[in-house]
């Protein structure tokens, strides 16, 4: 790499001394974020492999090898624990082989006790964490003395903290930092994202600027579908059809990661992929659900070079390094632009070389699908779905952890949330309102006097009326909801660990059923102390062939180009044969869908009569649509089961056909069900369980020992509704509608389509399930409908097994 | 009353409601079983997480609902009536009052329990457990128990439709064995499949699923 030299004003002897030995010099932006190491406020704006790391920590390098430095000097924040370790072992080359008087430390969820308490009485220079760890450690009564002599902190990868709580609470848990050491600077590293001036404003102490460096973007990725001999299903999600294809590409790279949407579809493909190998490739798997060891075991194989292939989900998602991966493969169309360009960031991590990546649809409307995120690349755009408005959850939970660290004045802590940007506009009333529940439970009635955890000690100041709650308050810390997950293990032998599945998933399993973990085919055997025990059972399919796993949606923008390429066959000389082919019969058996106007089509199928609508208004809207919808069908008797949503289209089923769909399509009865349909719906009750569990209203583990299995915890629908009935105007119920009105429902959209499109409406019934809606009977997030109609089943299914067992029904 | 479901056991027409309360139309007794009345209190006190505080005011509601409906002579609370012995005496005033008033109105019995194992001062007849007729009830299913209407467990049985489990409070019975499930508001269940009910309860026994629609399987094991 060439440039010009280095002005040796910017960095101490040592340091240039040893790039000058390796024959390095800096990139234009690790030169300029040198220079303006006293801003404040700095975001790098640079692609991966660019250096970016090494940049933020540049002026951390020189400023303690030129003045020394006792304490803490700079905090390292990183959304991922492994990130931590990479980046410390990347890390000590400099400092080891340049000889600079530099410490650096990581302190995540897996560092130990001992360590962790002599961290906070003799810290390192530089300290890698999470934003949870980071949290954690401002709780403690004597974090005023460890941050004290701060000075920097690099949060990186910050786009992906912005976009959901973890980023809120690391925001919040920054405003702590800068009181406890006014002068901290912050620095953020972003990947290229869409709009850098919002992330540039949750970064900074508002109203503070912040500044934006933006590194040389680097060469295009070379990106493209990849070309397949096998045509792709209609429907169908794991791209198994591309094995072979798949496997070529494998045998001429050095290293490929093929990427899935989800755990269930990542492990389905390995497990083909093993049976088509024929043994003679080295290929792992890698995903969340997996047990550490199995993980590790992986981790390390790939570091040595030992591996050909991975598959893997977003496990492997942020930055990691590791080793010559030249080639990234995504099967199933990525469902947002961002992670198609941060998975093609995997391969080629070197600066200045493009990035190779193929696409690998899985069935032919994903064909679309993926020609369209390639157009979004190419075109520069990128989804952004920043939230602005900080979620208050996540502030209970802040003043929570603020007052396990000491008593504090309100108007204090008022003056600091709001210098975070995401909070800006909280006004003092919504503030206090958050005080109010995490001191008492905030609820009408004034029940716990008594117990308050929070009690005003003097006028203003405030502090835990028993110092003991603030252990319970540390365990709940943190802002991932995680559905309750169940470890399985092999029975007998030991009971070696393979990993996790859904508790939800787990119920549905009766002994004899086989899955599929960590690659290969088990058998559920039976349940022991809340763990799953299965046998192995090789060469056969499984019988139940997936779990959920992580919901992906595509972007609203991504949807609207689908719908472009979708509705003017002049721009179907982009795509491939077959998907013309599709596209063809589509028109014929029934209608394409057209800007302006909304197809409908009804057709039965498997015994239940369906309702598919292509509103091409992204997941949420559709599935307030179909919520909405369905109220509807439900108050006319038509028995509907249930729906899914997809970007661009939803599918409703019922025990009885829809003869008209207009009257459910009107503006105005829409507006009305909403009221009601917000008093309680599984997409409610699920957004309020995840806020009451960061609010603390709820513990994590609740009722926490799962010891006797006896009386197991109670679910918090059942809070839900007691909330609703008894005290309709607590704070968690408008928690809940906030978050639905932010994230869920989308309401606004729904009533703009449905006003645009008026009695546009291409309602076509058919005899059968069209080529178009076909993929959508893949689709996983299936929301069902309590009424009748599941009343009704439940009969059915009751008397059948009565009569199975061969009792009699009185 | 409509979405009960009728059954027989040890000779007797029982009726299960779909509350999760079991009416003996014959003998007029209503037997609900582990209300765990004061649950929301006891649980701030002892882990200071700060629940709804409105479960008390909920059981009693739909107790007096059921009350209403099938106006029984006699009424059996078949232990952990109260989260514990503390919750009974702390609860609110109007609650005690509402409490002592349906104790009142009829010939209740206060079956002890674990969580409650002491008479508390609401009225009403302090028992063990109480015989009557052919059934025998008690909180605890015993190993000899022959007829016995029991609670404790808080069973919950699920039943598959269309690839999604539905679980819900259910009453297990054998022939031999009835057991309740849990009344109170803020009650969890324990799955059918657990060793410690499927080791309990004999082959061939069945599970009456609480809610809407009633319906009646043979006990998932």
């Amino acid at each position: 790499m060439d440039g010009p030299p280095l002005p040796n004003d910017l960095l101490p002897p040592a340091l240039a001394d040893w790039l000058a030995r390796r024959h390095w010099t800096l990139h234009p932006h690790q030169r300029e974020m040198l220079a303006r190491a006293e801003e404040p406020s700095l975001l790098l704006i640079a692609p991966t492999g660019g250096g970016k790391t090494l940049a933020g920590f540049l002026p951390t390098l020189a400023d303690i090898t030129e003045h020394g430095h006792e304490g803490l000097h700079t905090l390292y924040v990183s959304p991922l624990k492994a990130l931590a370790n990479d980046i410390r072992r990347n890390l000590s080359i400099p400092i080891e082989e340049a000889g600079l008087p530099v410490r650096v430390e990581d302190r995540t969820g897996d560092t130990s006790q001992a360590r962790r308490k002599r961290q906070r009485a003799d810290p390192p220079h530089i300290l890698l964490t999470t934003p949870e760890s980071l949290a954690l450690m401002t709780s403690y009564e004597d974090a005023a003395r460890t941050f004290k002599g701060l000075k920097r902190v690099i949060v990186d990868e910050i786009h992906a903290l912005a976009e959901n709580k973890r980023g809120d609470q690391l925001m919040l848990a920054l405003s702590r930092l800068q009181a406890m050491a006014p002068d901290l600077k912050r620095v953020g590293l972003s990947a290229t994202v869409d709009d850098p001036a919002v992330i540039a404003h949750y970064l900074a102490r508002h109203p503070d600027p912040c500044p934006i460096l933006h590194a040389d973007p680097g060469p295009p990725p070379d990106i493209e579908i990849l070309k397949t001999a096998e045509t792709p299903p209609w429907a169908g999600a794991g791209g198994r059809y591309a094995i072979p294809s798949i496997l070529r590409e494998v045998r001429r790279h050095e290293t490929t990661l093929i990427f899935h949407n989800t755990r269930a579809q990542a492990e389905l493909f390995f497990h083909a992929l093993w049976m088509e190998n024929a043994g003679d490739l080295p290929i792992g798997i890698h995903h969340g659900a997996l047990a550490r060891e199995q993980r590790v075991k992986v981790e390390q194989a790939m570091a040595e070079g030992k591996l050909k292939a991975i598959v893997a989900t977003s496990s492997l998602d942020l930055g990691i390094d590791w080793g010559d991966v030249d080639l990234v493969i995504q099967v199933g169309a990525p469902k947002k632009v961002k992670q198609l360009v941060q998975r093609i960031g995997r391969a080629n991590h070197r600066y200045n070389a493009p990035s190779k990546a193929r696409l690998v649809p899985a069935n032919r409307f994903e064909v679309i699908e993926c020609t369209a995120a390639l157009e979004a690349v190419r075109a520069g755009q990128l989804d952004g779905d920043l939230r602005l408005d900080g979620p208050r959850d996540v502030l209970c939970q802040h003043i929570a952890l603020v007052a396990c660290a000491g008593r504090f004045r309100a108007d204090d802590l008022y003056a600091e949330v709001t210098s975070v940007g995401p909070y800006s506009q909280l006004t003092r009333a919504q503030f206090d309102e958050c005080l109010n529940f995490v001191a008492t439970g905030g609820y009408a009635l004034r029940a716990y006097d008594r117990y308050q955890r929070l009690k005003e000690w003097e006028p203003g100041v405030w502090g835990l009326r028993d110092p003991r709650a603030a252990r319970q308050i540390r365990m709940n810390l943190g802002t991932i909801i995680d559905t309750d997950t169940l470890k399985v293990r092999f029975k007998g032998r030991g009971g070696m660990p393979l990993g996790e599945i859904e508790e939800g998933f787990a119920t549905t399993l009766s002994p004899g059923d086989t899955f599929l973990m960590g690659g290969q085919v088990v058998r559920y055997e039976n349940m022991r102390e809340m763990t799953v025990e299965v046998s192995p059972k090789p060469d056969k399919e499984p019988k139940i062939a997936t779990y959920i796993g992580y919901k992906w949606t595509t972007s609203v923008q991504l949807a609207e180009r689908i719908q472009e390429i979708l509705s003017d066959p002049s721009h179907w000389s982009a795509l491939p044969g077959h998907t013309r082919e599709w596209l063809d019969l589509q028109r014929h058996r029934s209608k394409l869908p057209q800007p302006g106007r909304l197809l409908v089509e009804t057709f039965p199928r498997d015994g239940r009569h369906h309702v598919c609508f292509y509103g091409f208004a992204g997941r949420n809207a559709h599935q307030t649509l179909a919520l909405l919808l369905t109220k509807g069908m439900e108050e006319d008797g038509l028995d509907p089961l249930g729906f899914v949503a997809t970007d661009y289209a939803a599918l409703i089923w019922g025990l009885e056909p829809v003869a008209d769909i207009r009257p459910y399509l009107r503006v105005e009865g829409v507006h009305e069900a909403l009221e009601t349909w917000l008093a309680g719906n599984a997409v409610m009750k699920r957004t309020f369980r995840a806020a009451a569990i960061i609010s603390g209203l709820i513990d994590r583990n609740f009722p926490g020992k799962r010891t006797s299995g006896k009386q197991a915890t109670f679910s918090s629908d059942i809070l839900y509704d007691t909330l609703h009935r008894y005290d309709p105007e607590h704070l968690m119920l408008k928690i809940t509608e906030e978050e639905a009105m932010r994230g869920h429902i989308d309401f606004g959209r729904v009533e703009l389509m449905l006003e645009t499109i008026g009695d546009r409406i291409d309602h076509v019934a058919l005899d059968r399930v069209s080529p178009l809606s076909a993929p959508l009977f893949l689709e996983r997030g299936r929301v069902p409908i309590k009424g009748r109609a599941e009343s009704r089943l439940i009969e059915e299914e009751a008397a059948r097994l009565m009569a199975d067992a061969g009792l009699s029904l009185e | 009353m409509s979405g009960t479901k009728a059954f027989a056991f040890a000779g007797e027409r029982l009726v299960a409601l779909p509350s999760g309360a079991l009416w003996w139309p014959a003998a007029g007794v209503l037997t609900v079983s582990d209300l765990h009345l004061g649950k929301s209190e006891r649980i701030a006190r002892r882990s200071g997480m700060l629940l709804p505080p409105y479960e008390v005011e909920d059981t009693l509601r739909t107790l007096e609902q059921d009350m209403e409906a099938v106006q029984p002579r006699a009424v059996i609370s078949l232990g952990d009536s109260f989260d514990d012995m503390e919750a009974a005496v702390r609860l609110h005033p109007d609650h005690r009052a509402w409490i002592m008033r349906l104790v009142e109105s009829v010939d209740w019995t206060w079956v002890t329990g674990n969580h409650d194992p002491a008479p508390v001062a609401y009225g009403g007849t302090p028992a063990d457990g109480v015989e009557c007729g052919p059934l025998s009830f008690v909180h605890i299913a015993t190993d000899a128990g022959r007829h016995e209407v029991s609670g404790h467990y808080h069973p919950k049985a699920s039943l598959r439709v269309r690839g999604r489990a539905i679980s819900r409070p259910a009453f297990l019975h054998d022939g031999n064995r009835l057991i309740l499930p849990a009344y109170g508001t803020f009650t969890g269940g324990l799955r059918s499949r657990d060793p410690a009910l499927s080791k309990l309860m004999a082959p061939g026994a069945r599970a009456i699923l609480a809610g809407s629609p009633m319906v009646e399987i043979p006990m998932p094991r």
